[in-house]
């Protein structure tokens, strides 16, 4: 296999609705990305692509539709879906292509428009439930963070205040990122203090509905370094699914993560993550997500996670920030689109771009995840320079 | 090193853009309907759900009881042919306590919160849980771990369904 490198990322802002539609946000954050390293869409090779359930547009065959936006035209392109685990499951699709020796560069383009389904996009997750055994009983998608949520918290007796300085941590770095759909600070008190909706989740525990995309250009070892004096690496990629019988699954740990997430340090020769891994970018669609996956991210100590949290361990400033860019708690979750904005996070970050989100002390090594389909599939990159 | 130009794009904009005419949109909505048919393993135990009875299926080759019982074992990745009843009591393995519809609209005043939980069915396997729903409980005395038992529609009312169990309420 090849090295392949990340030499350039760009993405939109991330908002409540866009104006624009998914086609032009894709070209957006496309042309952003290619600009970030002075190609033309002629040097790209190959397009892999990702974005959610064509029911969210009500636009069948999403993909075919987003691939003019996404710079397909004429050329290998493929689409990747994996619900919310395709942000970063795009890069490793992207990373296939060009360390398999195929193609010299690949850009890989995520988009999400979830304004536009009508009420309210989760609608469209009705129907993950099995269509028999759950979808009988009415539920909707909040039971299932819910139960999973109270599960962890129950296992090591931590509150919903533990879980709720989570929120705080990714929201006030989410605050200096220049794609952020907030713009004020959160307290624990507000998390704590917000609506209920299915106990334990109040609504500053989970991330917003957004509208965004997001891009980076994937190159061969000989392009990248052509192109840049600071290719960042993808070392390792790692993803498992687990079993969709997610009653059977003890929900206190992500067990899907562990072994994508084993996997991917193995490759990259990471045999102490905790020590070794510099920023690390949890998926965090919910607060307590962003501790639940620390720890099956093997970053964090079953149990241990508050601890860290309150000792200020994943601070910006601590040994290991978690969520620098925000996350989607911070910046906004546009669901294929915040997993690439976690990669293009790490690109910055490695290369010292970051600018006042910047983590001191010349981090090396980042990991970036997400999670998706029935709650049980991980994605999981790491980067180093 | 100064910041780069990393963003582009992702206009937003407001309710009040659309309702003033400002931004022009169209609608459309999908009907779309579906018949499921419930598959050889999921008949059975419907079928017998019908009967208050519930039925799980053993893997010969990992001995696990599963619910809700399948024709193979997704582990071992066997055909799976022994069918055994298990407890229709159990243990409240996680819940919640929920206030709003799936569109995030708050349950009206007065209205019941729903109470969704895993319950871990006696006899099956240790940590084999089903979805289901809680009831004849205040929601500030659920507890994890504790002892519930099925809550069944009279007989000449079930209709080889999950709901055939109303809900689960504590034991």
């Amino acid at each position: 296999m090849r090295k392949v490198a990340i030499v350039g990322a760009g993405l939109t802002k991330f908002v409540r609705r866009a104006l624009e539609t998914p086609k032009e946000l894709s070209f957006e954050a496309t042309s952003t990305a290619l600009d970030s390293c002075g190609l033309k869409l002629e040097d790209i090779d190959c397009v892999a692509h990702g974005s959610a359930p064509d029911a969210f547009d009500g636009i069948h065959q999403k993909g075919e539709y987003l691939a003019d936006g996404c710079g397909g035209w004429n050329k290998p392109t493929m689409r990747v879906f994996v619900g919310g685990a395709t942000g970063v499951h795009a890069i490793i699709h992207g990373w296939h292509h060009v360390a398999s020796g195929m193609f010299d560069t690949c850009l890989v383009v995520c988009e999400e428009k979830m304004s536009s389904a009508m009420p309210h996009a989760q609608g469209f997750f009705l129907t993950i439930f099995d269509a028999i055994t759950e979808r009988a009983l009415h539920p909707n998608l909040l039971w299932i963070f819910a139960l999973e949520m109270n599960r962890y918290m129950s296992r090591y007796g931590y509150t919903k205040e533990d879980m709720a300085l989570a929120a705080v941590n990714n929201k006030r770095n989410g605050q200096l990122h220049p794609s952020s759909q907030f713009k004020d600070e959160v307290t624990v008190e507000d998390v704590l203090n917000s609506e209920i909706m299915a106990y334990p989740v109040s609504r500053l525990d989970v991330s917003p509905v957004s509208d965004g995309a997001a891009a980076v250009v994937l190159a061969a070892e000989p392009v990248a370094r052509r192109l840049t004096d600071k290719p960042v690496w993808i070392e390792g990629v790692g993803w498992t699914l687990d079993t969709a019988y997610w009653g059977t699954r003890d929900l206190y740990y992500p067990r899907y993560l562990d072994k994508a997430a084993r996997m991917a340090y193995e490759m990259a020769g990471i045999r102490e993550p905790a020590k070794q891994i510099n920023i690390a970018e949890p998926y965090d669609p919910f607060d307590y997500k962003a501790l639940h996956h620390m720890e099956g991210l093997q970053l964090s100590p079953r149990g241990k996670t508050v601890e860290l949290l309150r000792d200020g361990h994943f601070a910006r400033d601590g040994n290991l920030p978690m969520c620098p860019s925000g996350g989607l708690l911070g910046v906004g979750n546009p669901i294929a689109a915040a997993g690439t904005m976690k990669v293009a996070e790490l690109f910055w970050q490695l290369r010292g771009e970051a600018g006042e989100r910047q983590v001191p002390g010349n981090p090396r090594l980042g990991v970036a995840q997400a999670w998706g389909d029935l709650m049980q599939v991980s994605s999981v990159v790491v980067a180093g320079i | 090193m100064a910041e780069k130009v990393i963003v582009s794009g992702g206009t937003p904009l407001s309710e009040d853009d659309i309702r003033s005419g400002k931004i022009f949109f169209t609608e459309d909505s999908l009907d779309c309907a579906y018949a499921w048919d419930t598959g050889v393993a999921i008949n059975r135990y419907l079928a017998e759900l019908k009967k208050g009875k519930i039925i799980a299926t053993e893997c010969r080759k990992c001995s696990r009881i599963m619910l809700p019982p399948r024709l193979f074992c997704e582990l071992c990745f066997v055909p799976v042919d022994k069918w055994l009843y298990v407890q229709d009591t159990g243990i409240v393995n996680t819940f919640s306590i929920c206030h709003v519809h799936w569109d995030a609209t708050r349950i009206k005043e007065g209205e019941k919160p729903h109470l969704p939980a895993v319950i871990e069915i006696d006899g099956a396997s240790k940590g084999m849980g089903i979805m289901h729903l809680l009831g004849e409980v205040e929601p500030e005395d659920i507890k994890i771990g504790m002892k519930v038992k099925a809550v069944w529609k009279p007989e000449e009312e079930r209709e080889g369904s999950i709901t055939d169990i109303i809900y689960f309420k504590p034991l």
